[in-house]
């Protein structure tokens, strides 16, 4: 068995599974849940969007 | 004279039931199974599916399970990561899978994703255990 992952999908697939348990053991209801695991998700992707300009930038 | 420690709740010990126990127990051996055995079906199938493909798609991306022998501080680290995923690390020690050798950039994320497993599931047995002990509905 053997996967290869660009960093993006890689990154992003961690942010899934991550926010999807931060969400449920963070929050009581069903709604909070919900709200949370997206606004981690939303986090994780907007954090790999800046690293990646971050790292732009300090290429240059 | 108003003594302030008075003025404060005293922490509630919560009871020792079997479910306290065991909940957060076979939740680290099985991961979500501590949200099943207390009826909370979705929750613990989420959780379950979420750790599982967690740490197969590490495993996939041909990353590095970590022993318990590691000698270097990050090695041990890694091994507390990993050992948190309780049933899945031990069947994949006993496979002797997670020894594969780097092939491309990418697989140190196989490596990360096993840690982050096994540190999600510690997250889930304790999540388990609040709920066994009624603190979490």
């Amino acid at each position: 068995m053997n996967l290869q992952l660009s960093h993006f999908s890689a990154a992003v697939l961690f942010g899934v599974f991550a926010s999807v348990v931060f969400g449920i053991t963070q929050r009581s209801t069903s709604r909070e849940q919900i709200r949370y695991g997206l606004y981690c998700f939303a986090m994780f992707v907007g954090g790999v969007f800046l690293a990646g300009w971050v790292m732009w930038l300090l290429r240059r | 004279m108003a003594n302030p420690s008075t003025n404060k709740e005293t922490p509630i010990a919560q009871p020792v039931t079997t479910m306290s126990v065991v909940a957060p127990a076979i939740g680290w051996l099985i991961p979500g199974a501590g949200h099943l055995i207390q009826k909370r079906w979705i929750r613990g199938l989420l959780l379950m599916a979420s750790i599982v493909i967690m740490f197969v798609l590490g495993l996939a991306l041909q990353g590095r399970v970590y022993r318990p022998n590691g000698g270097d501080i990050l090695d041990i680290l890694g091994f507390v990561g990993d050992v948190g995923a309780g049933g899945l690390y031990i069947v994949t020690r006993a496979l002797d899978l997670g020894q594969g050798a780097i092939a491309h950039a990418t697989a140190d994320y196989g490596t990360k994703y096993i840690i982050v497993a096994g540190l999600l599931n510690f997250i889930s047995a304790a999540d388990a255990y609040h709920i066994a002990i009624g603190k979490k509905p």
